[in-house]
């Protein structure tokens, strides 16, 4: 299939792990640990885990499957907080389908589906907004989650609803921002990352420069990715060049997609709707400064934090759980206490079983007896 | 989008044309005759239902002369849309309980149909479904012998479900069982997967898909009686409908205790439907089917089966997709055209509801 199989192709495949095998072998003398690459976002690890690619590496190389999965790392409590907006008999409460599943401390969304509320999936919130203009009398409330790639589509929703003067739709704003996670892991004391995949959306919107910091400050080089399985193997050869050289760059892989300024429409928007909260909270990773953000007073008439009475409820991660370990590499998901007896991708506990997106969800499913396997 | 009606059924005139289902079409009354004799049996046209007694009788002569052994099943189809690119409600309602009697190897003979038809339906859609019916059975071959109409008030079921249930016999030697598959076997399928499931994501017409996709919805008994006559000892057979090829694969290693190894570059699927599946992240392995079966065999009877089924209409894509080996038991794994291997599990949740 054009613009897919070119993307996939076995054969360019084994060139670049043999270029990547060379140069991890030059690298191996000054190696005192197996080098630790982090891919950030969730879609990196799906592509990692549905192509194989871990086991065609070399074991001097490590992947750790970062915090980038946005319905990953959603604390119970704002799963909680929907479903008492959506249990309110005048709402419709649309959301993304990986965002159904999700354990709040008593139901997921979709077992309040079942108990009566009308929850509805949609594929964008353009279709929530399509749905406000459909039932005039429900209140139609999309939930809003992600990275900066899913936020233009917020708020470009809200601006056509405001432009349109749609008065039933509200968004509940649970967007999150990537540099100040990737702060967080850095800042972490037991941190011991070698190097990035960045996100490649994040990046398609908020261009290059944000980026900077990571290869400046922290001298850790980092390489943005596409995802599809040659974007991820040529940005570790990438990555690994700089590592060898002694590099730490921001260098782009994906530059059909990510332009070095990002998206200027898309950053319009983003700044005309949001803006950053003080704090945010995560699962697995606790409150996070300046990691979220929240909907402009100007655009109150589509805040469903304003409309509705919010509860904000905090709910600590169960104590078993070590998924905040596992977001930061210092732990491999099977190293976990519950991985694949408590904890599984039928009644998940940590953020990580949740979302085939999430690292242990993706062990869970395609590959964690590998190490049994070899 | 595509929407779809068979064009080759022509709908009779009765006095019903035009007209809508109510209460009084399921209270036993002048209505409910009415409807049962001009719609169904009418249509359904056989001795057997013709007689109009409570149950239907069969000689154990015409049975046992067939084989050693009854098969039974049953199924509910509910799907939404009713009518889909390709097939319909009533047309899946016979290929569904067909291929699960001819799968186990048993020649299927003997429909029931219950309808549960909500207030409001119309009468002429209830009328191109039981024909749709009719003309699938009489693909398979099988009869429709008894039936029930059960009316309910608007809003307690969604337009209408069918259920029916089939009764056929299976020959002497014949042992298709889930705990079959051995080291060094094969596994076979019939054409490329995942239509239906996209046809039905297709047809919904909420996603303004620029495909059109028709369901794969078939009868599969005539080209598995060609398969038993070419190799006898088929060792698992199922049909891959709800969770897919990967849903039916976990079932054989984990009833056979062995592994079973995919290869993805040999598995038969349409540009269109991984066009779907790209788009919506979903996974054409454990998207539905309704015409495709996945059978294990012995290595030696592989290509001359292979060559029987490729000249059967209903097996013109057969493919040798994987094999059986000892080690991971239990697990099914997938050789990634890229290079690597992953573990394809059964499914968690639901990729899409009401598809069948």
């Amino acid at each position: 299939m054009k613009f897919v199989d070119e993307f996939r192709d076995n054969n360019k495949a084994k060139t670049l792990i043999k270029a990547i095998k060379e140069i991890a072998k030059k690298i191996e003398p000054m190696q005192t640990k197996p080098l630790q690459i982090m891919e950030f976002c969730g879609g990196h690890t799906h592509t990692i885990f549905r192509y194989g690619i871990e086991q065609m590496l070399p074991d001097t190389i490590e992947m750790v499957h970062g915090p980038g999965c946005p319905v990953c790392v959603l604390p119970m409590g704002r799963v909680d907080d929907c479903i008492a907006l959506a249990e309110n008999p005048d709402v419709i409460f649309t959301t993304f389908g990986d965002a159904m599943r999700v354990p709040g401390s008593k139901k997921s969304l979709l077992q309040a589906k079942a108990d009566g509320a009308d929850i509805r999936m949609t594929y964008s919130p353009m279709d929530a907004l399509n749905l406000a203009r459909k039932n005039p009398d429900k209140e139609v409330i999309f939930f809003g989650l992600g990275f900066e790639t899913t936020m233009p589509s917020s708020a470009f929703t809200v601006l056509a609803a405001e432009r349109e003067g749609i008065t039933n739709f509200s968004l509940f704003c649970n967007h999150i921002t990537t540099v100040p996670t990737i702060k967080a892991v850095l800042d972490s004391p037991d941190m011991k990352l070698d190097g990035f995949l960045a996100p490649g959306h994040v990046a398609m919107v908020i261009g290059e420069r944000p980026f900077d910091f990571i290869a400046q400050d922290y001298n850790k080089p980092l390489v943005i990715t596409g995802f599809e399985p040659l974007d991820i193997l040529q940005s570790l050869w990438m990555l690994l060049q700089q590592i060898e050289q002694g590099r730490s760059d921001v260098e782009n892989q994906y530059t059909r997609i990510v332009k070095p300024n990002g998206n200027t429409p898309a950053l319009t928007a983003i700044s005309q709707v949001f803006e950053v909260r003080e704090f945010f909270e995560w699962r697995g990773l606790g409150s996070i400064d300046h990691s979220g953000v929240r909907m402009k007073p100007a655009y109150a008439a589509f805040d469903a934090e304003k409309k509705f009475l919010v509860a904000n409820i905090k709910i600590a991660d169960p104590k078993s759980c070590q998924c905040g370990e596992v977001v930061k590499g210092v732990i491999k998901p099977w190293d976990c206490k519950i991985f694949g007896t408590k904890c599984t991708p039928e009644t998940p506990i940590g953020a990580l079983m949740v979302s085939s997106e999430g690292a242990c969800a993706a062990y869970f499913n395609n590959g964690y007896d590998k190490k049994k396997l070899a | 989008m595509n929407t779809s009606i068979d064009s080759t059924i022509t709908i009779p005139k009765t006095k019903f044309s035009g007209k809508t289902i109510t209460l009084s079409h399921g209270a036993g009354g002048k209505a409910m005759h009415d409807l049962i004799e001009q719609i169904f049996v009418n249509t359904f046209n056989n001795s057997k239902l013709s007689l109009l007694e409570d149950q239907a009788r069969f000689d154990f002569t015409t049975l046992t002369a067939l084989g050693d052994r009854l098969a039974m099943t049953t199924d509910s189809y509910v799907v939404d849309p009713l009518f889909f690119p390709g097939g319909d409600i009533g047309k899946l309602a016979i290929t569904g309980t067909v291929n699960d009697l001819a799968v186990g190897g048993a020649k299927p003979l003997y429909l029931t149909c219950s309808m549960i038809i909500e207030e409001g339906f119309a009468i002429d859609e209830l009328h191109r479904i039981a024909l749709s019916m009719k003309k699938t059975a009489d693909e398979a071959g099988v009869i429709i012998v008894t039936g029930d109409t059960k009316v309910v008030p608007r809003g307690f079921a969604d337009k209408l479900f069918i259920n029916t249930a089939g009764i056929g016999v299976i020959a002497q030697n014949t042992q298709i069982l889930a705990s079959r598959a051995e080291e060094d076997d094969v596994v076979i399928i019939n054409g490329y997967i995942g239509d239906h499931g996209a046809a039905i994501v297709d047809a919904r017409g909420e996603l303004a898909l620029e495909v059109s996709i028709e369901t794969d919805c078939q009868v599969l008994n005539h080209l598995i009686q060609d398969m038993l006559a070419c190799c006898p000892d088929i060792h698992c057979m199922r049909d891959a409908t709800r969770g897919g090829l990967a849903t039916v694969l976990n079932e054989f290693a984990i009833a056979s205790d062995v592994a079973i190894t995919l290869e993805q570059n040999q598995i038969p699927i349409r540009d269109e439907v991984r066009g779907v599946c790209e788009v919506l992240g979903l996974d054409p392995l454990y998207l539905a089917n309704e015409g495709k079966l996945v059978a294990i065999v012995k290595k030696e009877d592989a290509n001359a089966l292979l060559n029987v089924m490729k000249n059967h209409p209903a097996g013109v894509n057969s493919a040798i997709i994987g094999s059986v080996s000892t080690f991971p038991q239990g697990k099914v794994l997938l050789e990634t055209g890229f290079g690597g291997t992953r573990i394809i599990d059964m499914l968690v949740g639901e990729q899409l509801p009401r598809i069948c």
